[in-house]
């Protein structure tokens, strides 16, 4: 085992698209880590959609040996992270398991709310922090601007930063000396009991569930047997090992050292995130402080487009969560949609990427409902209560306050698109915090309504800033809110799926939008049908289909009974995609359609 | 579906009663050759450079005689020779073919034999109608289709406007009986020109009508024409209006909608079209021809080879040029009688659905959505039977669909 003072263990954080996870393949292979032949661009990128995407959804280890240029050998844990906003919680807990990070930089871009939020979070985490800017090599590459912005924007000393190009391996190795030199070496004490964080974990169809450690005292090996603090559970350690980042099994891990271990653990649950982990004859006294539950604050609902995808939706959930703990899921059941899922995400990106990995891996169609956030609803008898879906809000007379939660967002905009993003921050019921300037670069801080974000926040700014806006949050806190439950009824019955909640300003024009958008939807019927929006008990719009006019085969004969009578049937066979509301049986890819594209 | 399965096992199925085989029959013969074919037309018609008339005959003759056994002792009410362009066939085959039948299924009396043949408008065929009605036929239904020179063109007919009202003045000299089949709600038709139209041939003063609105058939030169974007049909609503329109001409010259597109004076109703609306017993011969049989232990739908190479081949071999047979549930019985019952002015008698079905309407049909049309105007019950509205059957697919319980919409 390596000595104490020859270890370090980092993160590297970023913005999306900085370079993070170029840089630490660069750093892989400076080290050794793959032969030529086995890298692949991005190896810590494992799965299709974050290869595909640039992003890193969950946190990677890897452990180097350098040999550096005092001569001695080293060892390295890197940890590569999430560079997302909706994950920042994961990001935290690797930061967690490191002494110190590497914040990189693209040379041609500057500081990035992302880079800001997960700065503020190393700095949180007490990290040496090594400011690197990548991509010099670029020709529009700034490094001096850039320096500047990292001590006016965040605050951090960057005469020291390293100019480097991950893509051409250019300052790489400087970096590799500069963790030796700069990083504090883990602390720990080899002959102390057991004490190591769980820092991750996920599901492997061979070795059950593998989990991802940090020791800070004692050692972990095999045969050991280990208790989990928090969960009471109690293991057998079938499995100790490190990434190289190929799978290679050790004999055991010391103080400061990262690597896995495998337990025969059925389900990830066991494994609650900065739990810590002992002996089970000879626990440690201390256990670590653990970490909040990361909780879901993005809802929506997940209904297969084919009702008889419901089974390979519930099977292809389950298996998700295998190794996605964030995310929550409870049956539903809608009128309009039939069976599915209530979701809850850690923000919009967390349920796109789930989606699309339902709709990718499993080979699923699926049809969302619109997102919604988690309000605080005062009920008139003195109680409080949860709403996670506009569903379920109760009669407008037994409460007495909405309440929504407020982000505090961060975003960074070039300053010639700094107006339209202020107005549509005004328009999405924004509190301007702070505006400063950074070059001719803009750092806007606003207070918004999440549920203002939810919809199309992030696709606007992006459109309106043709990409170059950047932007970060965090949820700040609750604040009352005029906020109505618009509901969309059909011959008088609400359509749960449409339903949403709303600030009262903008409740009017959304309810009659949808119903225009319902009235092309809904073909014609033998009976007129009314949509209507409603706000509490007052109908604010109605559109009518008017009843089918004529629908009869002009011709039927002797010949014509046969085939009369099949194309009755196949109408049978797609009476399940039709769905009966209100007396009134609706095609559901109408209900599609609608929350489709019922954004506009 | 109103019935649960278990109830139309339990149902006396096959269901037909005692008297079955003194069922009547209506007999019908498909010509599958034409001239020349027509863009609109989706029917198993073939245009062939020669027909061995005599081999046809066989044929015919042969199946009419292999299902003798099966049909013993029925009464003939009609037959009808359909197409195709059935007059272009030779008289002498027509000759032969209703004196087989006759022969195998005596009729009730002369009068009580219906015999219907299908006709073009055009001057060669018009020469053959007195050889036709030697042959026995005594209703002629004419092809006219439209009385505009350019909608003549526009649905590929080969005469002119004259050319049919001349065919027609020779028809009615020569039959007792003649229908006009006509296709309206044509692309740019407006209500007034349709009117036109009508009073046209209403003074040629015919006591039967056949008048259908265009529809576009998959597989035509129309719908791809139509897809294309070539020509747009009528709206919905205008074709509802056309509809509206064209009862009203019909009833003031004292035809009555009898069926959807069919308007007779009364007593000139066509007798073998009622018995396929009414689901009476029907035997198909000749290509692509369907039949309907309630037989002694069961009741049988029945499919012909529609290739007329393939249903010579087949009669040729078998004595029947069937190419399958499907038994028929109580439940599809029921809903074929209401798909085409329906249809009829009158409506379906419940005595006649429980001789066919065993069951009454409420054992067959959602008895939600039949409350939900009487109430919302689509439906009627009266004199123990059960009606569409002219409202209802204006829209009557839809009904149909809400009844069997394969709705949208009701």
């Amino acid at each position: 085992m390596t000595d104490l003072s020859h270890i370090r263990n980092f993160a590297i954080i970023a913005h999306i698209n900085h370079g993070k996870s170029t840089l630490a393949d660069r750093l892989i292979e400076q080290c050794g880590g793959l032969s030529a032949r086995e890298r692949r661009d991005q190896v810590l990128d494992s799965m299709e959609l974050e290869r595909e995407r640039g992003i890193t959804i969950k946190a990677q280890t890897v452990r180097l040996t350098y040999r550096a240029k005092d001569g001695e050998t080293y060892e390295f844990n890197l940890m590569d992270t999430p560079g997302h906003v909706d994950f920042s919680y994961e990001v935290s807990r690797s930061l967690a398991a490191c002494e110190g990070s590497l914040l990189v930089v693209d040379a041609s871009q500057g500081v990035e709310a992302q880079t800001l939020a997960n700065a503020y979070l190393a700095i949180e985490a007490d990290h040496e922090i090594v400011p690197v800017l990548n991509k010099i090599d670029l020709p529009a590459a700034e490094p001096d601007r850039v320096r500047h912005e990292i001590a006016a924007v965040i605050g951090l000393d960057a005469d020291t930063a390293l100019a480097v190009s991950a893509k051409t391996g250019e300052g790489v190795g400087d970096i590799l000396e500069a963790l030796i030199e700069r990083l504090p070496a883990p602390k720990g004490e080899a002959q102390a009991p057991l004490k190591a964080m769980l820092v991750d974990s996920w599901y492997d169809p061979y070795l059950g569930v593998v989990v991802l450690v940090r020791v800070l005292d004692g050692e972990i090996s095999k045969g050991m047997k280990i208790q989990m603090m928090g969960t009471g559970a109690v293991r057998q350690i079938d499995e100790v090992g490190v990434f190289t980042p190929k799978l290679v099994k050790v004999e055991k891990l010391g103080p400061g050292s990262i690597g896995y271990i495998a337990a025969s653990i059925k389900t990830i649950s066991d494994c609650r995130v900065g739990d810590t982990i002992t002996e089970h004859r000879a626990p440690t006294a201390h256990a670590l402080p653990g970490f909040r539950p990361s909780q879901p604050v993005v809802f929506c609902g997940l209904f297969p487009a084919d009702a008889d995808d419901f089974e390979k939706l519930r099977e292809s959930i389950a298996k998700l969560a295998l190794n996605d703990s964030s995310f929550e899921y409870l049956m539903e059941t809608s009128a309009a949609l039939g069976l599915g899922y209530r979701c809850g995400f850690l923000g919009l990106l967390h349920l796109e990427i789930i989606q699309q990995r339902l709709e990718r891996e499993f080979n699923l169609d699926l049809i969302t409902t619109a997102p919604s956030v988690i309000y605080r609803v005062h009920l008139s008898d003195g109680g409080e209560m949860e709403l996670h879906n506009p569903a379920d809000m109760p009669d407008p007379v037994r409460i007495t306050g909405l309440e929504e939660p407020w982000i505090r967002a961060t975003i960074m905009v070039p300053d010639e698109y700094l107006g339209s993003v202020l107005a549509l921050c005004q328009d999405r019921r924004g509190v301007q915090l702070d505006l400063t300037y950074a070059g001719d670069r803009a750092m806007v801080v606003y207070a918004l309504p999440l549920n203002e974000v939810v919809y199309d926040f992030y696709d606007r700014l992006k459109s309106i800033s043709r990409g170059y806006a950047s932007f970060d949050y965090q949820i700040e806190d609750y604040r009352q809110g005029a906020l109505v439950k618009l509901a969309i009824l059909v011959n008088g019955e609400p359509v749960d799926a449409l339903s949403m909640v709303l600030h009262e300003s903008q409740a009017e024009a959304r309810g009659r939008a949808l119903c225009q958008r319902l009235k092309e939807l809904i073909p014609r019927q033998l009976f007129k049908v009314a949509i209507q929006a409603a706000i509490g008990g007052k109908i604010i719009a109605r559109e009518t289909v008017s009843a089918l006019r004529k629908d009869v085969t002009a011709k039927c004969y002797g010949g014509d009974i046969t085939r009369k009578r099949k194309l009755l049937d196949k109408q049978k066979a797609g009476k399940k995609r039709m769905r009966e509301i209100g007396n009134v049986e609706i095609p559901q890819s109408a209900f599609i359609a609608a929350l489709r594209t019922g954004e506009d | 579906m109103a019935a649960p399965e278990a109830l139309t096992t339990n149902l006396p199925a096959p269901g037909p009663a005692p008297e079955a085989q003194a069922r009547p029959l209506a007999l019908y013969v498909h010509w599958p050759f034409c001239a020349s074919k027509c863009p609109y037309c989706d029917f198993n018609s073939h245009v062939a450079d020669s027909i061995d008339q005599g081999a046809w005959l066989r044929a015919y003759l042969e199946e009419i005689d292999a299902w003798a056994p099966a049909l013993a002792g029925r009464r003939l009410t009609s037959i009808f020779f359909g197409g195709g362009t059935p007059s272009l066939m030779d008289p002498d085959t027509a000759a032969a073919v209703i004196a087989r039948a006759r022969r195998i299924w005596p009729a009730a009396g002369d009068d009580a034999l219906e015999i219907t043949l299908e006709a073009n408008p055009n001057s060669t065929e018009a020469a053959r109608f007195k050889a036709f009605r030697a042959a026995g036929i005594n209703r002629l239904s004419l092809g006219i289709q439209a009385l505009d020179e350019p909608a003549l063109a526009f649905l590929g007919r080969t005469h002119s406007a004259a050319e049919a009202l001349a065919a027609l003045t020779r028809a009615k000299a020569h039959f007792p009986r003649v229908n006009a089949d006509m296709i309206y709600a044509r692309p740019g038709q407006t209500i007034a020109a349709w009117q036109e139209e009508l009073k046209r041939l209403m003074g040629e003063g015919l006591g039967h009508l056949s008048l259908y609105q265009l529809t576009i058939e998959r597989g035509t030169p129309f719908f791809s024409a139509h897809r294309r974007g070539d020509f747009t049909l009528p709206s919905d609503d205008d074709q509802a209006w056309l509809y509206l329109a064209t009862g009203e001409v019909l009833a003031r010259a004292g035809l009555s909608a009898y069926e959807v597109s069919n308007y007779a004076r009364a007593g000139e109703e066509c007798r073998h079209n009622l018995t396929y609306w009414r689901y009476g017993d029907f035997l198909g011969i000749g290509p692509g021809a369907h039949g309907r049989l309630i037989l002694r232990e069961f009741a049988l739908a029945t499919e012909n080879y529609r290739a007329p190479a393939d249903w010579l081949k087949a009669v040729g071999e078998c004595g029947r040029g069937v190419k399958a047979e499907l038994p028929l549930t109580a439940m599809v019985r029921a809903q074929e009688m209401v798909i085409m019952g329906l249809r009829l002015e009158v409506g379906i008698s419940a005595l006649d659905f429980r001789a066919v079905t065993g069951g009454d309407f409420a054992d067959y049909l959602d008895r939600a959505a039949m409350a939900r049309l009487t109430q919302g105007g689509y439906l009627s019950r009266e004199r123990g039977r059960l009606k569409a509205t002219s409202e209802g059957r204006l829209r009557l697919d839809a009904v149909i669909a809400s009844l069997l319980g394969t709705a949208h919409g009701g």
